[in-house]
């Protein structure tokens, strides 16, 4: 599990470097995912054994998986996507009115070579 | 399952019993307004006339419950509010301290100038495009950031006032704002998710995530290593998010595209969002590893504060020309972080609120001016002083107050600053701050110089823009005139902030708001 979580972290930093926009998106997919995993392996990964007290006890005897992480995880899951829809609509009008993908060509806020504010007046 | 009358359950453990106190609920006021007005506001969406009357009272609301919110915390110390009535550390706690209610204060006045200068400056279909809703969500986002004791739950409310930002940021749709919101998008979102990662360690360490519970159990961790890598993660996330150096691109490639109301807003209140979570994660939860990385925070201050300041002598554009000054006065409150003497806390928090009004004011001038004149560019514009001159007059006042010069609100904040690097022996950061503000009075020097005080070009042709008492110079009046009575009369918010930076480096009284009884063992 922690190494799927490495490998995540590793290809949504690769594509995050890369230029086009699309795949910096999908890296923003894969990083999303890969923080969910690491926030579900930091609550005890146990299978079967539902983290409920039964009759009169007042702590579960074997130990169960922690339900508060996967509770976190099905926010942040909720939060990325959305996050994620945002995006891909954004990236999308971008290259429709910026007609690029390309993050280098994107110039319009900050136009390559402004002129330098006057020296004297 | 087990009959009620079999295993009787002692709910007083795991539950608040006690109903809420009435004045509690005042914790919550501010979050409450915020979405319950966005929401109305949002299904009268198409009446463009009608938003601005829902929406300015409001905030003005907003900005009551803020203040009898401070005076309660000033009166009574932290308060806390249970979400659920599950106790602390189970249930989610609302817990507001002296640093929190006068951030959120002051962002409630920032949104309140803003409101009413939107009345103006948004036009209807900036309207129908749901700028007030967004407004709202924001500072549902800003304040609950402010107001929570629980880091989950700041990172959800990030995540609110970042989207309701995206939204503002993209009002209009013009090209070069959707390359700013793209860059500001993506950077923000690994911002975001960097803090996301932080905290899923930091719940596999403690297994918990209030914030007065961390604090407790945090010294009784012998090994530093993970705490350490912890504390450096919360400070890229959160200096990502401040826009310190060298995680800052974002900001002067995005702030100067919006409308000029939002740009204002972003400039008074996210990035000191920022630089509030920072200072709640490092100097209430994590003191002894924030000791360990001050100087590396130093050093980032320093490189921001003067990355700023330079980077604002080679603009043209006005506007951009405030983004590079935003970001110097971030390097600023940086430099109270990194000394965490309570000296150093208290000039961040002053100089927070100083920089929250007075950033805001800045933009909300420079929209004017540029209505005015005609455009942003400081190479073309000119004459403002001849035509306005109450408009260049409350400018002037606004430039020595972001130089920090006297008498006004930039000044007081970093002879505290200064007094307090200079006690710890680091005069290279006292002669940081001090160079910065000698170019940030070289640039702002500038502006003034060409934009207002000289002739208007004679080929002129811009046709100006009426200017209302009432919508455009109401809002910058206000934010001016604390700007002034902050300068003139100080001593209220020195000892405000010095209340606020005790609180947070020693805090007792923040952890017994949380749990009454000395905590859960």
């Amino acid at each position: 599990m922690t190494l799927l979580v490495g490998l995540f972290f590793v290809v949504a930093v690769y594509l995050f470097l890369s230029k086009q926009i699309i795949r910096i998106l999908l890296g923003v997919a894969i990083l999303g995912n890969a923080v969910n995993l690491l926030i579900f392996t930091s609550g005890r990964l146990t299978r079967e054994i539902p983290p409920i007290l039964t009759n009169g006890s007042a702590a579960i005897v074997p130990v169960t998986a922690n339900p508060l992480p996967q509770a976190l995880i099905l926010t942040a899951i909720v939060i990325s996507f959305s996050f994620f829809a945002f995006l891909l609509v954004l990236g999308f009008r971008a290259y429709q009115e910026l007609e690029t993908d390309d993050t280098e060509e994107m110039r319009f806020a900050e136009p390559a070579d402004p002129k330098l504010p006057p020296l004297g007046y | 399952m087990a009959s009620p009358e079999k295993t009787p359950v002692d709910l007083s453990l795991a539950m608040v019993t006690d109903p809420v106190a009435l004045a509690d609920w005042l914790v919550i006021a501010p979050l409450v307004i915020c979405v319950l007005v966005g929401a109305v506001l949002l299904m009268v969406r198409k009446n463009t006339a009608l938003q601005p009357m829902i929406a300015i009272p409001g905030l003005c609301l907003l900005v009551l419950v803020d203040a009898a919110l401070l005076g309660r915390v000033l009166v009574e110390g932290p308060i806390t509010m249970t979400m659920g009535r599950w106790l602390p550390p189970f249930g989610i706690a609302f817990t507001v301290d002296l640093l929190g209610a006068v951030l959120t204060l002051v962002a409630g006045i920032a949104a309140l100038a803003g409101g009413i200068y939107g009345a103006g400056d948004v036009n209807d279909s900036g309207r129908r495009y749901g700028f007030y809703p967004f407004l709202f969500l924001m500072m549902a986002g800003v304040s609950g950031a402010f107001l929570t004791g629980d880091i989950f739950n700041l990172y959800v409310w990030f995540e609110v006032l970042l989207i309701a930002s995206f939204g503002l940021l993209i009002l209009g749709s013009e090209r070069g704002q959707i390359d700013g919101a793209t860059k500001y998008a993506f950077l923000n979102l690994v911002a975001t998710t960097l803090f996301l990662i932080a905290t899923g360690y930091l719940y596999g360490i403690f297994g918990t995530l209030n914030m007065a519970d961390i604090a407790t159990k945090a010294p009784q961790i012998s090994d530093k290593a993970p705490l350490v890598t912890l504390v450096s993660l919360f400070v890229l996330a959160f200096g990502m998010k401040a826009a310190a150096f060298p995680v800052n691109f974002w900001l002067p490639a995005s702030y100067h595209t919006p409308r000029v109301v939002v740009s204002a807003l972003f400039a008074g209140l996210l990035t000191k969002v920022g630089v509030y979570a920072l200072m709640r994660i490092v100097l209430l939860l994590f003191p002894a590893e924030r000791d360990i990385l001050a100087m590396i925070i130093a050093l980032i201050a320093a490189a921001t504060m003067l990355l700023g300041a330079i980077g604002a002598l080679a603009q043209t554009d006005f506007r951009r020309l405030l983004g590079y000054l935003v970001i110097s006065g971030i390097g600023i409150m940086f430099a109270g972080i990194a000394l965490a003497s309570p000296g150093g806390i208290s000039g961040t928090v002053f100089y927070a609120v100083h920089s929250m009004v007075v950033m805001t004011a800045l933009y909300l001038a420079s929209g004017l001016a540029a209505r005015v004149s005609g455009g942003f560019s400081i190479a073309s514009t000119g004459g403002i002083y001849r035509s306005h001159v109450a408009l260049a007059g409350i400018t002037l006042v606004l430039f020595f107050a972001v130089s920090g010069l006297p008498p006004f609100s930039g000044f007081w904040p970093k002879v505290v600053l200064v007094k307090a690097s200079l006690d710890v022996g680091a005069w290279w950061l006292a002669t940081a701050i001090l160079l910065t503000g000698f170019l940030t009075t070289i640039a702002v020097g500038r502006v003034w110089l060409l934009t207002y005080w000289r002739n208007a070009p004679s080929d002129e042709t811009a046709v100006a823009a009426p200017i209302s008492a009432l919508v455009d110079y109401l809002p910058l009046i206000m934010l001016t005139a604390i700007v002034i009575i902050l300068g003139v009369f100080p001593q209220q918010i020195l000892e405000l902030s010095q209340t606020a930076a005790e609180q947070l480096l020693n805090p007792v009284a923040y952890i017994r708001s949380v749990f009454p009884t000395g905590g859960v063992q």
